[in-house]
């Protein structure tokens, strides 16, 4: 079982977790959080690495390190694993964000606990990952949301309660459409009656009728949807974000919603393709407003996290519209805008913590002229911001190119208004990010006892470099990323979709 | 050709600009300062070396004596689909050689202006920074093998642009100036992008050289996909032409461009003045041969520049704020161009009068960033001196500024067409290509011609003759070294750049041809544009009540010109009260209210309905034995019932 490197990915966080237990002061603590997520990125990079080794070597079977263990016989549940250049993708920048994210969340109060659930928190991301067995799939995805409960609701800031229920709920909701829908397919799962949980055996049986299809598609869309923040179930991510500290709302908009997305991606397109060539127009509809709608929104907003929470809806939106476009272009760029969202808002949402800690207000109309004050923090927040309007060289511009360029192959009219419509959003993100910085950075400043705040600390440098430079490495090579995630559609998905 | 020296020419301004980013703060501002420039002058060196080789070596020159295209290299970036892949390379023809020569001149000149006009500033080394990135996008686009690289570009160049406008940021109007600039350029670039969408869709390539190489196939390759009317050959090239009348500020997207006049003035001398907002007239020259398969589109730039060019000529007569008044000149210059490069072509894949227009545009493209460059860099002179941007608070200005003086007046002859300075042979082929394509574009644009004479005099006679203000101790001085020789190349070069035989290096087919003046056009724009400076100069040179006398006779038309045609008050309204009042606002409160008004309702009534029913598990027995015998008895009665039945 242990020869199989992507079972660490499970076993660090615990480790860490049983360490962590051990410790006895804010030092050890800290030790454990970096050790753990160095060796997090490491494993990330090795895994990397052998991946594309063993694609080099002409290895084309669909997912590669395929394991599988037989957990709860009854109902034939495992614990399999398995990873292709989309997960890779994902466990790489999980890795990423959680190092950036710790070093964000250096001076935390009660560092014990909240490390304890943030780990814990990660488990179930890096879980769900590996995971090619819905059902602990499923586990791990709710492992991963139950601790957000607790970390919004102790360490968070203003109307924390009432984020932290909200967002809890809502999820669960979505959860149990998920429940609903995995339960369904497992019931479905194989014409000859020996089911199954593997999501490769499914795809490979094929046998889910068209009629169950309809039914099972939107179930699983909708449920990971909510967590992707597609309108109209988005309204727990602005109250959410607001009231999360740091690093919990880094990990959040950083790799929690990419879970939805790739969860659209793995479980509902993936397993239903008929489903989603015939349904998709729906979802498109929905998804193409919440990437416009989501962008209209953030121009009004005057809380630096609800600017970032409605642009994380106009981005996510992109995400799953680009994967409902049905073809290799347009889904390699919802991956890489998965990549370059996670990164550069996770960017965002610690740099907003370092100033919130600074001045202790969100709101744009107390704060202006930070640029005179933390010249570092502010060159940061306009690199992010530039990422996010999608400057050439950063990441996001990559990833909405390749999002356009796809989605426009798609040669009848009506994706063709939908494409442009979301073309839309790349003068209106331009508007609300210039916005916030021309307030917030720029012109006199705006409260005499702002000037006496200092700059960035070391850990505050290190953990924004990384993402920094991270979100230029996307923007700069993006043919190395784009291989990466392509590769894994061309020979799989699309015989199994039987599409283009 | 060896790959070394092109390589180099687009890494060295991107090695300044991580440099002086990075390290810029550590280091002392006369170190950031030369650094920048010993960067640019070796940029600048190295261009010219290659646009020598490219010009004069016959290997670049094919056997029917047709100059051409070099792909020196080419490397794969970002691929999209089997067929669209975006390259970055280098391209040089002889459009991208000529711009190569203009782009690190003007930068070089600028670069060693900024020495002594930034001095003392802070953020010095930032400046510098931003000046390399700048350099980096603009040569990077020029030398574009394909459309999407120029976008990329396209974009990067944006985003310098806004840096620097930008530059003192903390000062209101110019960081308002420069989120106008981008958003408005943003917004342009948007259909510039769905512009190449269309057309990369249906050509299935980004690649310049196979498009214009054989246009008649992009015409086939389009046949027959028609939309709203139109063909979408015309829809992708009206929309592509859109991003270039955003960059190069055509009517209506001028807007940003006067207030891009808030950041540094050598800032808008190298950006807003000589290269960056040529830009657009590059993107259609590079496609031209696209665009002349498509009469409407052609049409379309025609008609745009012809009223762009007119407008902002009226504009710039009654401007205060001299950089306002160049920006104003800029405008109408670049619709020159645009004009010049539409009546270049007949439409119907046919060039016009052997395609004089496309020559003519390119060369007015190099000889105005020569000429306006100095202009800009003589008004940074000026205010540099009197510590104003507007010309009430200059005059007489000759005796203390001598250099600024007699090259400023030679950077007026030059844009006003008098020979033998620069400016007028360039002019004066425009005029002929106008002729020949349509005599009313011909009369048009000499009228235009004859009011961008009138109002470079004016200013010119405002500044430096008009009355002589009492500066008190604060005697305006002559610019420093480092600022003067900057002025005094770009006179010298506008002085002789005029006799360069322009048509034996840049033409639309490549092939050389010699160029003539046609006198008859010639001797008439001469005569016309030396009757506007005497008019100036019957108004302007002493100080005296005709102005006045002019600016009462025609009150409504003075104020239209002077508040620019309302253009921004029309824009404030769109964007603020329809857009951010009447869909943000909505949308955001529709957010708020009604979407999360439902899921938080859900909530509430499950919160409710549970309140209401949890009276049903009070625990009282008394309470649970009546029910138990209500039912008892309804099951019974039930049962006699059916007993009954």
């Amino acid at each position: 079982m242990f020869s199989n490197p992507l079972i660490y990915f499970v076993v660090i966080p615990l480790l860490m977790l049983g360490a962590l237990a051990l410790c006895a002061n804010i030092k050890q603590i800290r030790a454990v959080a970096v050790a753990g997520s160095v060796a997090l990125m490491a494993l990330s990079t090795y895994v990397l690495l052998e991946y594309l080794d063993m694609r080099a070597a002409g290895d084309n079977a669909p997912m590669l390190f395929v394991d599988s263990w037989q957990w709860f016989t009854p109902l034939n549940i495992h614990l399999a694993v398995g990873v292709d250049g989309i997960s890779i993708a994902m466990l790489v920048l999980s890795s990423v964000i959680i190092f950036a994210g710790s070093f964000a969340s250096w001076q935390i109060p009660q560092p014990k606990a909240f490390f304890l659930w943030l780990i814990l928190l990660s488990t179930g991301v890096f879980g769900f990952f590996i995971s090619i067995d819905l059902f602990t799939m499923f586990m791990f995805y709710e492992v991963a949301l139950i601790p957000m409960y607790l970390l919004i609701g102790v360490w968070g800031s203003g109307n924390k309660n009432y984020s932290a229920m909200k967002l809890t709920l809502m999820l669960m909701g979505g959860s149990a459409f998920l429940m609903l829908g995995l339960i369904g397919i497992y019931y479905h799962s194989s014409a000859d009656g020996h089911l199954t949980w593997n999501i490769l055996e499914i795809a490979r049986n094929g046998a889910i009728s068209s009629g169950w299809q309809y039914f099972l598609f939107p179930m699983t869309f909708v449920g990971f949807g909510v967590l992707g923040a597609m309108f109209p179930f988005h309204t727990w991510s602005p109250d959410g974000h607001a009231s999360a500290p740091t690093a919990v709302s880094m990990l959040h908009a950083g790799v929690l919603m990419k879970l939805g997305g790739y969860g659209c991606f793995r479980v509902a397109i993936y397993l239903m393709p008929q489903a989603a060539n015939e349904l998709a127009w729906i979802f498109l509809i929905l998804t193409g407003v919440s990437v416009v709608y989501g962008a209209f929104s953030a121009c009004v907003q005057t809380d630096l996290k609800y600017i970032n929470a409605y642009s994380s809806v106009s981005h996510c939106g992109l995400v799953l519209f680009a994967i409902l476009m049905l073809n290799t272009t347009a889904m390699t760029g919802a991956i890489m805008q998965m990549l370059s969202h996670g990164l550069m808002t996770a960017l965002f949402f610690a740099l907003i913590g370092m100033i919130y800690g600074r001045t202790h207000t969100r709101d744009i109309r107390l704060m202006g002229g930070l640029m005179k004050i933390m010249p570092y923090l502010a060159v940061c927040y306009v690199i992010a911001g530039m990422a996010s309007l999608g400057l050439p060289g950063l990441s996001g511009f990559v990833a909405e190119m390749t999002i356009f360029v796809g989605s426009f192959q798609n040669a009848d009219m009506f994706h063709r208004v939908f494409t442009i419509v979301a073309c839309c959003s790349i003068v209106i993100t331009a508007v609300y990010i210039l916005r916030v910085v021309g307030k917030l950075l720029f012109g006199p400043v705006q409260d005499k006892h702002h000037e006496e705040l200092t700059d960035a600390t070391w850990w505050e440098r290190l953990s924004t470099v990384t993402l920094i430079v991270s979100v230029a490495a996307i923007g700069c090579f993006p043919n190395f990323f784009a291989n990466l995630i392509k590769t894994t559609f061309s020979p799989e998905i699309f015989t199994v979709l039987g599409l283009n | 050709m060896d790959i070394t020296i092109p390589a180099l020419i687009l890494c060295l301004p991107l090695f300044m600009f991580l440099l002086l980013g990075i390290a810029g703060c550590k280091m002392s501002h006369k170190l950031a300062g030369w650094l920048g420039c010993l960067g640019m002058g070796t940029c600048l060196v190295l261009s010219y070396f290659t646009a020598f080789t490219y010009y004069f070596d016959p290997q670049f020159v094919a056997e029917n004596g047709e100059r051409i295209q070099h792909t020196v290299f080419n490397l794969t970036w970002l691929q999209f689909t089997d067929n669209l892949t975006i390259n970055l390379g280098f391209l040089l023809d002889p459009i991208s050689a000529l711009m190569l020569v203009v782009i690190t001149t003007i930068s070089f000149m600028v670069h060693l202006y900024s020495l002594g006009y930034m001095e003392g500033e802070k953020g010095f080394q930032r400046y510098y920074a931003f000046l390399s990135l700048f350099s980096f996008s603009m040569l990077g686009l020029v030398v574009a093998t394909n459309i999407f690289q120029m976008y990329i570009f396209w974009e990067l160049v944006g985003a310098s642009s806004y840096l620097l406008i930008g530059f003192y940021y903390t000062k209101h109007s110019a960081v308002s100036a420069s989120k106008k600039a981008f958003i408005v350029t943003r917004f342009a670039d948007l259909g510039f992008l769905i512009g190449i969408l269309v057309l990369s869709y249906y050509t299935k390539t980004f690649d310049f050289i196979k498009m214009t190489s054989d246009p008649s196939w992009v015409l086939a390759s389009t046949e027959g996909a028609t939309f709203m009317g139109a063909s979408v050959l015309t829809w992708a090239l009206v929309l592509i032409f859109t991003g270039g009348m955003g960059k190069s500020a055509m009517m209506p997207l001028h807007i940003w461009l006067p207030d891009a006049m808030e950041g540094p003035t050598p800032v808008s001398a190298l950006i807003h003045a000589a290269t960056m907002v040529v830009a657009g007239v590059y993107l259609v020259a590079r496609m031209f041969p696209v665009y002349m398969m498509e009469g409407a589109a052609t049409m379309f730039i025609v008609v745009v520049g012809a009223a762009t060019a007119f407008y902002a000529a009226m504009v710039a007569c009654t401007q205060v704020d001299i950089k306002r008044v160049l920006a104003f000149s800029t405008i109408s210059q670049i619709a020159f161009m645009m004009v010049s490069l539409g009546v270049a072509s007949l439409g119907n894949g046919e060039v016009s009068h052997h395609g004089l227009g496309y020559m003519a545009s390119m060369f007015h493209m190099f000889t105005h960033a020569m000429f306006k460059a100095l202009l800009f860099l003589g008004a940074g002179a000026l205010i540099h001196a009197v510590h104003s941007n507007d010309y009430t608070a200059m005059g007489g200005l000759r005796k203390y500024m001598p250099i600024t003086h007699w090259t400023f007046l030679i950077g007026c002859l030059a844009i006003a067409g008098i020979p033998p300075f620069s400016g007028f042979f360039s002019k004066d082929e425009i005029l002929s290509a106008c002729y020949a394509w349509s005599p009313y574009i011909g009369m048009w644009m000499s009228m235009v011609a004859a009011l961008t004479a009138f109002y470079m005099f004016r200013l010119y006679f405002l500044i430096f003759w008009w009355n002589n203000p009492d500066y008190g101790h604060h005697k305006p001085h002559e610019a420093p070294l480092p600022m003067a020789i900057p002025l005094v190349v770009l006179a010298a070069v506008s002085c002789v750049a005029g006799f360069i035989p322009f048509g034996h290096f840049v033409t639309w087919d490549r092939m050389p041809y010699d160029i003539h003046l046609d006198w008859t056009i010639a001797g008439t724009s001469i005569v016309v544009a030396v009757c506007a400076i005497a008019l100036a100069w019957k108004m302007y040179c002493k100080e005296n009540g005709l102005p006045a006398k002019f600016k009462n006779a025609l009150p409504a038309l003075w104020d239209w010109c002077y508040h620019r045609f309302y253009w921004d008050e029309l824009y404030m309204f769109i964007t603020h009260k329809i857009i951010f009042n009447g869909i943000c606002r909505p949308i955001a409160w529709f957010d708020r209210h009604i979407i999360d008004g439902t899921m938080d309702a859900f909530a509430t009534v499950t919160n409710k309905a549970s309140y209401a029913i949890r009276g049903l598990q009070s625990g009282q027995v008394q309470m649970y034995v009546w029910v138990y015998l209500i039912g008892a008895l309804l099951l019974a009665g039930f049962g006699v019932l059916c007993l009954i039945m």
